[in-house]
C-alpha cells in the first residue's frame, strides 16, 4: 500500500517542530537562524512558510509519476512502490536537470560542496519501510501532519471538508496536480493563497517528454531506410553517367 | 630578442587569447577548488546557467554543419560541396569536444560523467542525448581520422575509413537528427516555467531545424575566416548557393514559428512591455533579417554581404538557444540570472580554444587540400574502361 503525507493547513499551529525532527532525523544543523529560513534548501528538507493568517509547509510532493525521476539520465531518483521518490547519491553525475524539470522547485543542490549532491524530502522511506511514521507527523502536536495509505488520507481529507465545510477551502491539493501526488494539502483559503502553484497541469508532466522520445525508433528505421535509399539512388546516377560517358567516348575514337 | 621575450611580439589577436586562456585557468581553479557556489550563479531557483544555456546548446547546434554537409556530399552525392567537407567535421569535431569539456565544468561530479554508459533511463532525454552525443563525437572522429592519416601518408587506414565511410555518415546524420532536436526536448517537461514565446510542443522540431540553419551559416562563416586567414580563394559559387539553402530553411523555420505561436495562441503576450518581449524580437529579427538579406543575389554574391548575413544568423540562433534556456526560465522560476565572470570567462576561454585549436589543425593537417573532383573523375573513368 503507498504511504502518503496529508498536511492540513487549518490545523498547523506554524511550531515547526516538524522542521527539527526533519533536521534531526537527516542530521541537519537547526538553530533560530535557519527556523528563521523560509524557504527549501540543502540544509532544509522541509520549511514551514507563514502566509497571511496561516502556516503552509513545504517538502518534496513526491508525484506519483515524478518529474526528477524521469529525467534523470542515470536513475539516481526513483519513485518506490512505498511510495516515497528516493535519491542515490552514488550514481548522481549533478546535472541538475531533476531541479529545473521539478514543477515545485523542490530539489535542492549543495553548491558550496566539492562533491556536491541534491537534497531533498525522502518521506522518511527507511523509516516508512519499518512501518514507523515519518518523522515530521510523528512529531506534529496538532495533527496538521499525518502519514498513512495514500487513499485513506483522501478519505479522510475528504470527510474533514464535509464535517466543516465553513473551515475548509473544497479541494484537495495534490489529487490530481501533475498527474497526483503523496503529500496532499487542505486549506482553509484558496491554494494561492499559501503561495502554492494553482495552475499545474493535471496530466503527468513525463508524458509530453515520452511523447517525443517514443518517435525515436521511427526515426531510427525510417531515417536509415531514408538515407540509404537517396545514397543508392545518386550513387546509381554518377554509376551509370560515367559509364555512358565511357561508352560515347569508345564510339567517338 | 631572446627566445624567452619572444612573446613581446605577440599580435593583437595572441595576447587576447593569452589572456581569456589565463582568465579561463583562472576561473577553472575556482570552479574546481571552491565549487560551483563560488563559481556560477547559479541556485536552486535557477540550476542552469552559461555553460548550458551557451556552451551545450549553442555549442552543439554551431557544430551542426558536419552532418548537413556529410549528408549532402556523401548521401546526396552533390561533390562540389566536397571543398568545405573537411572544415565542417573538423568544427563540428572541435565543437563536440568543447561541449564535453563545458559539461566537465557544469556536472557537480564531473568524475561521474561515465555514469550513463552503465546506468540507463531510457526515459530520460538527457539520457538520450548523453549517448548521441557521444557516439557522434566518435563518428566525427573517425569522419575525420583520414585528415591525420593523410596527413602521415598512411595509406591503409584511409581505404578502411573511405570502405565505411557511408554507414558512418548516416549513423551521424541519425544521431545528430536525434540529439539536436532532443536538446529542444529537454524543456518540454517544463511548460509551467518556460515562457509561452518559446515553450511549444514543437520545440524538437524547431531546434532540429534551426541547428541546419545554423550549420550552413557557420560553414559560411569559417569558410570567409579561413580564407582571409590562410589567403586562400573563397569558394564563392559554392557559398552563393549554400546561402540561398540558408535563405530557404529559415523561410520554412520562421513561418512554422509564427504559425505555431499563433495556433498557441500567444502572439496577444508581445503587447507586455518585458524583457521577454524585447529579447524574442531581438531574435526575431536577426533571424528575418538574415533571411531576407540571403533572398537578394546581390548580398548572396558578394563575400562580405554573405558573411554579415550568416553572422546575423548564427547571432539570431544564439539569442534563442539563450532565450528558451535563460531570458524564457526566469520568469517561471522566479528569480534573475546573470552569469558570474567565472562562467564567462570559462565560456570565452572554451570558445578562444575551439578558434586556437581550429587554426592550429588547419595550418598542420591537409583540412583544405581536398583531392580535385576532376583527378576523381578521371580515376573513375580509368576503372570504368577497365
Amino acid at each position: 500500500m503507498a504511504k502518503a503525507i496529508l498536511f492540513d493547513a487549518a490545523k498547523c499551529i506554524g511550531c515547526r517542530l516538524c522542521e527539527l525532527a526533519c533536521a534531526e532525523r537527516n542530521r541537519l544543523p537547526y538553530d533560530e537562524a535557519i527556523a528563521a529560513e523560509e524557504q527549501l534548501s540543502a540544509h532544509k528538507l522541509t520549511a514551514v512558510q507563514t502566509r497571511g493568517d496561516y502556516f503552509v509547509r513545504r517538502l518534496c510532493m513526491h508525484c506519483l509519476d515524478p518529474s526528477c525521476a524521469s529525467v534523470c539520465p542515470v536513475r539516481a531518483l526513483y519513485k518506490s512502490e512505498l511510495g516515497p521518490v528516493v535519491y542515490d547519491a552514488e550514481r548522481c553525475i549533478g546535472c541538475r536537470y531533476c531541479m529545473l524539470a521539478c514543477p515545485f522547485q523542490v530539489p535542492a543542490y549543495e553548491w558550496n560542496s566539492r562533491l556536491p549532491r541534491v537534497k531533498k524530502c525522502d518521506m522518511c522511506f527507511d523509516r516508512l519501510q519499518q512501518g514507523e511514521l515519518t518523522a515530521c507527523a510523528q512529531a506534529c502536536p496538532s495533527g496538521a501532519t499525518t502519514c498513512g495509505d495514500r487513499d485513506a488520507l483522501i478519505a479522510e481529507a475528504r470527510r474533514r471538508i464535509a464535517d466543516n465545510p465553513d473551515s475548509y477551502y473544497d479541494y484537495i491539493y495534490g489529487l490530481e496536480q501533475v498527474g497526483g501526488t503523496s503529500v496532499l494539502f487542505l486549506s482553509p483559503v484558496p491554494f494561492e493563497q499559501l503561495g502554492m502553484r494553482a495552475r499545474l497541469p493535471q496530466q503527468a508532466l513525463p508524458t509530453l517528454t515520452w511523447r517525443a522520445l517514443s518517435h525515436i525508433p521511427d526515426i531510427v528505421t525510417v531515417g536509415s531506410v531514408l538515407l540509404g535509399g537517396v545514397w543508392w539512388i545518386t550513387h546509381r546516377r554518377n554509376e551509370v553517367a560515367a559509364a555512358e560517358r565511357a561508352q560515347r567516348e569508345k564510339k567517338q575514337r | 630578442m631572446t627566445p624567452a621575450l619572444r612573446f613581446l611580439r605577440w599580435t593583437f589577436w595572441q595576447w587576447v587569447f593569452g589572456l581569456v586562456m589565463l582568465g579561463g585557468l583562472y576561473a577553472a581553479f575556482v570552479r574546481y577548488t571552491q565549487g560551483l557556489g563560488s563559481s556560477t550563479a547559479l541556485s536552486d531557483l535557477f540550476p542552469w546557467g552559461l555553460w548550458i544555456g551557451f556552451d551545450v546548446l549553442c555549442g552543439v547546434g554551431l557544430a551542426a554543419g558536419g552532418f548537413t554537409l556529410a549528408a549532402m556530399v556523401h548521401i546526396f552525392n552533390i561533390e562540389r560541396y566536397k571543398p568545405i567537407l573537411r572544415p565542417a567535421i573538423l568544427t563540428a569535431f572541435l565543437g563536440y569536444l568543447l561541449v564535453i569539456l563545458a559539461l566537465l565544468f557544469d556536472l557537480g561530479r564531473p568524475d561521474r560523467i561515465w555514469h550513463p554508459l552503465v546506468m540507463w533511463n531510457p526515459h530520460s532525454v538527457m539520457f538520450e542525448v548523453a549517448w548521441c552525443v557521444m557516439l557522434y563525437t566518435t563518428v566525427l572522429a573517425l569522419e575525420f581520422s583520414p585528415v591525420v592519416f593523410e596527413r602521415f601518408g598512411w595509406h591503409t587506414p584511409v581505404r578502411w575509413m573511405r570502405a565505411v565511410s557511408i554507414p558512418l555518415v548516416i549513423a551521424g546524420v541519425l544521431l545528430s537528427t536525434l540529439h539536436q532536436s532532443s536538446l529542444g526536448s529537454l524543456y518540454l517537461i517544463v511548460p509551467h516555467k518556460l515562457h509561452p514565446l518559446w515553450y511549444s510542443p514543437l520545440l524538437p522540431v524547431f531546434f532540429f531545424i534551426s541547428a541546419i540553419a545554423v550549420g550552413f551559416a557557420m560553414t559560411i562563416f569559417e569558410s570567409y575566416h579561413s580564407a582571409k586567414a590562410f589567403g586562400k580563394r573563397l569558394e564563392m559559387s559554392l557559398l552563393t548557393s549554400m546561402g540561398r539553402v540558408l535563405a530557404v530553411v529559415l523561410l520554412v523555420y520562421l513561418v512554422l514559428r509564427g504559425q505555431d505561436l499563433w495556433r498557441l495562441g500567444v502572439l496577444a503576450r508581445l503587447t507586455e512591455a518585458r524583457s521577454e518581449t524585447y529579447l524574442f524580437l531581438l531574435e526575431i529579427v536577426f533571424t528575418l533579417g538574415a533571411m531576407l538579406l540571403l533572398f537578394q543575389q546581390r548580398i548572396r554574391t558578394s563575400q562580405t554581404g554573405l558573411y554579415f548575413a550568416a553572422l546575423l544568423y548564427i547571432f539570431g540562433f544564439i539569442t534563442n538557444r539563450l532565450n528558451v534556456s535563460i531570458t524564457g526560465m526566469e520568469a517561471g522560476s522566479g528569480t534573475h540570472y546573470l552569469p558570474r565572470w567565472t562562467e564567462v570567462m570559462v565560456t570565452l576561454a572554451i570558445v578562444a580554444l575551439g578558434f586556437a585549436i581550429f587554426r592550429f589543425a588547419a595550418k598542420h593537417l591537409p583540412v583544405f587540400a581536398e583531392e580535385k573532383p576532376s583527378v576523381r573523375m578521371a580515376a573513375e573513368l580509368v576503372r570504368v574502361k577497365a
